[in-house]
């Protein structure tokens, strides 16, 4: 008898801990989802006194639209310089980590590029600003002088170097660890048989490369580069220090043009009123198009995972 | 080319020299390519004093030098396709080396620049009473640079803790749902989505986030620490869910089904098997979770302003972190004519934080290799 009730005891009770347990793990999934919801709500709630004010009133005077173009433009012009800059780079460090390097010290390496991951945006932001941008200021010139009739490098060039071009640069340098680490694990995933078919046929490492490496790769390499897009045109501390910043203007090497991400960051602090509602309306801007841009490198990358046999 | 074609037409071959053989003729001899890159950097060396001497011009000399000669050399001794083959090698050795210069540069500066200003009084000293003023007559009278940055490493240890109280538990019981409980229905589908989605969220617009949440809360102007905690969470929350959910699927099933079969319930089954076996996992995936957000500066800008002085109350007042220190210390100096105090804190503030971040990266490596589960037996 008393066994019985000590076993129905610890079993209800065990019943009651299952049922606890799970609720509480659903509970933490459910936080997430109404957590985004109901702050992506408040953010439009905050947002919201920019789309109905009298445009005279927002900044520049001619409307939100007017407003929150040309840094539009300014983000995807700092990304463009980062992601060609770091795709070809990256993905010659990814192939030397997987093909070209002695398998020994190819994982130490790995591990080096990804601590170019691990350093904090601040203080890229402190190097571009200190370091990058007066040791750029005689190439600037020397582009200014040579290729001044390209309208990108038209002169005069920027003496302090705190330019587009600088913060291009700085965004490579961070999404370089991005595209290597992702394109480095799908080469490594290429199938060794049609490497080393590749390989019998007399085919040279290059050719061995493109022909069996590259095309099973390519999603993935895409997919990477997408996900460094992500990356540049969100990141904030690097342009905010780096870029002297202005109005849009198409020259990369004078001072000028302005981020999302580095407007938000430099007025945030003093902002009240219908300007904090003109920031929060560029943040959620900035959200959109990383929101967008990310779906579809998740897209390819799970439409290349359905075909391939790499899982 | 032309010894080649010799071979090819004797009818006795003799070797041209008695180092090469059938095997190797056709083939760059082994001293070729370093001979080209010697000769390469001679030649970058005596260009680059013809414009001014300095370093990069010589180094990019010496490496289009170098390729070019390397390839063409390639190309006419051994074939076309050895050629490219070449050309394109090189270019891969070269961009790894071009990749190790920012990251090399980097290091260089903090340590140069961070090193003359750290002190047990940069560490435990704030910025409370050190003005413009105070930073002048220290550059006049040449003294040591007065003021530190212990309101700044206190904010950051409060706001990352507060953070991590909060995205732990939410983050692996969400990866348990997942794994566990989830069964790939439409809620855990939707989750996961979700979770990617909250993985490419700018950090800014994290802290945009926390902000407009609070700001309509507790009224605009509403920053303090627990705010830029939350916003650390939103971007913490993805990556311990991920690490966790990464762990806890490897954790092999007989496992569970053993515990089942021992009549153990399913909660403690996850709570006494399935966890502990994973733990080194999911224990170094929370520690490269706050290796990311420790360095974050953005969303702390937006939430939890900016402070002079030390303040251990993460629910009341602004508050300081190390990252919005040495951005506030570059862009806006305490004393905007001498800027040389300001700078040097802010590098050895530089200096802290990497010096941090690499701890908790080490830290993660070694949780992960010292409490890995025992393989075989």
């Amino acid at each position: 008898m008393t066994t019985n009730a000590l076993k129905s005891k610890s079993s209800t009770s065990g019943q009651a801990g299952d049922k606890i347990f799970s609720g509480t793990a659903l509970a933490a999934g459910v936080l997430i989802l109404v957590t985004l919801f109901a702050v992506a709500i408040f953010l439009l709630i905050q947002a919201l006194p920019t789309f109905v004010a009298d445009p005279a009133d927002i900044s520049g005077g001619e409307g939100f639209f007017a407003y929150i173009w040309p840094i539009v433009i300014g983000t995807v012009i700092a990304a463009a310089i980062a992601l060609l800059i770091a795709t070809p780079i990256g993905i010659g460090v990814a192939l030397f980590i997987s093909h070209f390097a002695p398998r020994k010290v190819a994982g130490p390496l790995g591990y080096v590029i990804d601590l170019l991951a691990a350093i904090p945006s601040v203080i890229y932001g402190a190097w571009g600003y200190m370091v990058l941008a007066p040791a750029l200021v005689p190439i600037f010139e020397w582009l200014a002088a040579n290729l001044g009739f390209i309208p990108i490098f038209a002169g005069p060039a920027s003496q302090t170097g705190k330019t587009m071009f600088t913060a291009g640069i700085v965004l490579a340098v961070m999404v370089l660890p991005i595209i290597t680490s992702l394109s480095r694990e799908i080469f490594l995933q290429t199938p060794k048989l049609h490497e080393e078919a590749a390989l019998a046929l007399g085919a040279t490492r290059w050719e061995m490369i493109t022909t069996a490496v590259i095309p099973f790769a390519r999603p993935g390499i895409i997919s990477a580069v997408m996900l460094g897009l992500g990356r540049a045109l969100g990141e904030t501390m690097a342009v905010a220090l780096v870029l002297s910043t202005g109005n849009l203007i198409p020259s990369l090497i004078k001072s000028g043009n302005q981020t999302i991400a580095a407007e938000i960051a430099l007025n945030f602090p003093e902002a009240f009123g219908l300007r904090l509602a003109e920031l929060i309306a560029a943040g959620l801007v900035l959200f959109l198009i990383t929101l967008i841009v990310n779906m579809i490198a998740r897209g390819i990358i799970a439409r290349h995972k359905e075909f391939s046999g790499a899982n | 080319m032309s010894v080649m074609t010799s071979n090819k037409h004797s009818a006795t071959p003799t070797p041209p020299s008695r180092k090469r053989n059938s095997l190797s003729k056709g083939k760059l001899p082994r001293w070729a390519v370093p001979a080209t890159a010697a000769g390469a950097i001679i030649i970058g060396a005596a260009l680059s004093t013809l414009t001014g001497f300095s370093v990069a011009t010589f180094a990019i000399y010496s490496a289009v030098l170098f390729v070019l000669a390397a390839t063409v050399l390639t190309a006419v001794v051994e074939g076309k396709r050895q050629g490219r083959n070449a050309m394109w090698t090189y270019l891969i050795y070269g961009s790894f080396l071009l990749a190790l210069i920012p990251l090399a540069s980097v290091l260089y500066t903090v340590l140069e620049k961070g090193l003359p200003g750290m002190s047990s009084h940069f560490l435990f000293t704030s910025m409370n009473g050190v003005t413009g003023a105070v930073d002048n007559q220290t550059v006049a009278d040449g003294t040591p640079v007065l003021g530190g940055a212990y309101h700044a490493l206190m904010g950051t240890l409060l706001i990352t803790l507060w953070a991590t109280v909060i995205s732990v538990p939410v983050g692996m019981l969400t990866a348990i749902y997942l794994v566990e409980y989830g069964k790939n229905g439409p809620l855990s589908k939707a989750i996961t989505f979700f979770v990617d989605v909250m993985t490419g969220i700018p950090s800014i617009v994290a802290g945009l986030f926390a902000a407009a949440f609070f700001g309509l809360i507790l009224g605009p102007n509403a920053r303090m620490g627990i705010v830029a905690a939350v916003a650390l969470s939103v971007l913490m929350i993805p990556t311990v869910v991920r690490s966790t959910e990464e762990m806890l699927k490897i954790v092999p099933n007989e496992l569970r089904e053993a515990a089942y079969a021992l009549g153990v319930r399913r909660w403690r089954t996850i709570l006494k098997v399935v966890i502990p076996t994973a733990i080194s996992g999911i224990a170094s995936g929370v520690t490269l979770a706050i290796a990311r957000v420790i360095g974050e500066t953005a969303p702390i800008l937006v939430t939890a302003g900016i402070a002079s002085q030390i303040n251990t109350n993460v629910f009341a007042n602004w508050m300081s972190t190390l990252p919005t220190f040495i951005y506030y210390q570059i862009l806006t100096p305490t004393s905007p004519t001498n800027i040389d105090p300001s700078v040097q804190r802010a590098w050895a503030a530089a200096l802290l934080l990497i010096l941090m971040v690499m701890a908790l990266n080490l830290g993660a490596r070694l949780i992960a290799s010292l409490f890995a589960p025992k393989k075989g037996r």
